[in-house]
């Protein structure tokens, strides 16, 4: 109601802007837009910033401070990017190889295989994961007939697998994507000019990769540093595995301390977002890649001849 | 223009074939990824037909966790929940998603800095953590004193639903020809009637992919439905609360992948109808459309990327177009 009547007011000011009445069909998604999505942020602030000492509610940086001076918490947090750092690298590795041979294959092939990529996707996560944490029993189990202290549930390299398993389509699609707009002749140019395929791909083929590589990134790493599930499955219970998405959930839904749980909520999301805004960074350098992109088409459609 | 490209293509395609050389590793590579994949999903179908409750020895073949499955009440409640809620708030987030793409659409260029501004917070709990969304939903239900159940559960999915179908459909929407509506109504159709006869027609195939993605996204979603469901179970929460291997689920599990993979099916074999009916759609690109419709369709959560690229590449076509007008 309140944008309602702070549009009018608008109206009411700039006199000369008609507002279309279809612009007020907005006005519901709006309600729900300030209730649903800006409000729950003022509460996790206040909250964070609030607590409940003798049943009064007093304004405090406590839990700010609780957590900021608390070496196990930071602990958990580093291992938490660690291996979501991990997962991430992981994607890239085994991802960029897929997407490019998709983008590189005929189409009836690509969309054969973007399907099967992508088809895995629909199917819920946790039963992915129970369905992946069963495979993993099995390989434990014919593997310990040879040595009965062999396991992988409950090792770092079961969560970051796990990880990778669960995200590695969002690495591999956004590549996919970005590289399908790589023309072949740039390749052939570049070999023509010389290059040997190794200095082509990272002077043609993975600048122009990299907007799909940055999105990539943000989509494997946001989850995967965050995730409850997979630490939870592939941990197989040990207290090492109770990661950063764990902490929260357990202040959330068994202790039912929400004061500490929001403020522990906000730290991590700004630190995430700080390492996601220094891999954005990366972004810019994508800039200026475009640009002379861009200035190679026009060499291409002939209207810049003689630059040099 | 077109027909430069297809003949690029058509060189694409014998240049494929040099630069295709080196990587014949690939023939090994692919279908490990593949199997990786497919080896959990594999695994749990399996075993969903094994005589006894273990997920790691196949002793014999049977439908008893089929029948037990029917039986468990638990779980049927819990899979009712789960559809009931993503169908509800399917619904209702296409009806508040597409409504608000047009309002947003008919925006007047002063009111700009207003509609970048919706846009950017309906990114918000489409860019951020789930856990993010989960913890502040929770803690406004908390904190207007509603109860955590099936309400709670409901007005959460909504509020992250709705934005993918905006996503979906805003695009679409902000392309469309404003002079069709006027006309129409020139024509003297009501204003109701031009949205149901002119704009809604246009944005169909829109609204049915913000749909789609709406549904999955609602009933596979885990960590929200799990902070803000209260005791209020679903699928994904039921699943998350098993202590030991329930058979059951895997018989669950390999009915949802059939129906997914059905519906998938059903879907693509339309689309190859329409197709085949002389729908000859060309991107910009030149590539072929129906592919990519295709491949948009499939990508349930990568859409956040998708159509991030998308708008990548809607700016930079528009930046092109206008230096070639310049020009």
């Amino acid at each position: 109601m309140a944008f309602h009547n702070s549009s009018l007011s608008k109206k009411k000011i700039s006199f000369r802007v008609k507002l279309n009445p279809f612009s007020f069909l907005t006005i519901p998604f709006l309600i729900l837009l300030i209730f649903l999505v800006i409000l729950p942020f003022f509460f996790v602030i206040f909250y964070s910033l609030s607590n409940i000492e003798d049943s009064t509610l007093i304004m405090t940086f406590d839990n700010f401070v609780k957590f900021l001076t608390d070496p196990s918490f930071w602990d958990k947090l580093w291992l938490s990017i660690y291996f979501a750092f991990m997962a991430t690298l992981m994607c890239l590795i085994f991802g960029y190889p897929v997407a490019y041979f998709i983008a590189r294959t005929r189409p009836k092939i690509r969309t054969i295989f973007v399907i099967l990529i992508t088809l895995p996707m629909w199917v819920n996560m946790l039963l992915r994961v129970i369905g992946l944490k069963s495979i993993m029993e099995l390989v434990t189990s014919w593997f310990q007939n040879i040595n009965p202290n062999f396991h992988i549930i409950g090792t770092d390299f079961a969560v970051i697998f796990g990880e990778v398993f669960v995200s590695i389509p969002f690495m591999i699609i956004p590549i996919y994507t970005q590289l399908l707009k790589l023309d072949p002749t740039l390749l052939e140019a570049s070999k023509d000019l010389g290059n040997n395929s190794f200095k082509t791909f990272f002077k043609v083929t993975l600048p122009i990769s990299m907007p799909g590589v940055i999105s990539g990134i943000t989509m494997v790493f946001l989850p995967a540093a965050t995730s409850i599930v997979i630490p939870k499955y592939m941990g197989g219970g040990l207290p090492r595995y109770t990661l950063i998405g764990n902490l929260i959930e357990n202040y959330f839904v068994k202790q039912s301390n929400y004061n500490q749980g929001a403020a522990m909520a906000l730290i991590m999301t700004v630190v995430i977002l700080a390492i996601i805004f220094v891999v954005k960074l990366f972004d810019r350098s994508e800039v200026k890649i475009q640009k002379t992109k861009k200035q190679s088409a026009k060499v291409q459609k002939g209207v810049v001849t003689n630059e040099k | 223009m077109k027909s430069k490209n297809t003949s690029s293509r058509r060189k694409l395609k014998n240049s494929d074939s040099r630069i295709w050389k080196t990587p014949i590793g690939y023939k090994l590579y692919l279908p490990l990824v593949i199997l990786f994949f497919y080896l959990p999903i594999v695994s749990l179908i399996v075993f969903s037909f094994n005589e006894t409750n273990s997920l790691i020895n196949f002793t014999g073949f049977s439908f008893k966790w089929y029948k037990s499955l029917f039986r468990n009440s638990t779980i049927m409640d819990a899979l009712t929940t789960s559809l009931t809620i993503a169908l509800i708030s399917t619904v209702v987030s296409v009806i508040l998603g597409t409504l608000g793409s047009i309002g947003l659409a008919y925006f007047s260029r002063k009111q700009k800095a207003l509609k970048d501004m919706i846009l950017m917070t309906n990114n918000i709990p489409v860019v951020s953590p789930d856990i993010v969304t989960a913890v502040s939903l929770m803690i406004l239900f908390l904190g207007i004193g509603l109860n955590l159940g099936y309400v709670s559960m409901l007005l959460a999915h909504i509020s992250f639903c709705t934005p993918y179908v905006v996503l979906a459909v805003y695009p679409k929407m902000s392309k469309l020809d404003k002079n069709l509506v006027e006309a129409s109504m020139d024509l003297g159709a009501t204003k109701t009637k031009s949205l149901f006869k002119v704009v809604l027609p246009e944005l169909l195939p829109s609204i049915l992919s913000g749909a789609m993605m709406a549904f999955t996204m609602s009933f596979d979603d885990f960590v929200i439905s799990y902070f803000v469901g209260g005791s209020q179970v679903n699928i994904s929460t039921y699943l998350y609360s098993l202590k030991k291997t329930n058979p059951a689920v895997n018989a669950l599990s390999t009915i949802i992948i059939l129906i997914v993979a059905a519906v998938l099916l059903i879907s693509q074999f339309v689309q190859n109808r329409q197709s085949k009916k002389g729908l000859q759609a060309k991107d910009i690109n030149g590539s072929d459309m129906r592919n990519n419709n295709l491949e948009r369709k499939l990508v349930p959560n990568g859409c956040k990327q998708a159509i991030e690229v998308q708008k990548a590449d809607d700016i930079m076509n528009v930046i092109d177009e206008t230096e070639n007008f310049i020009e």
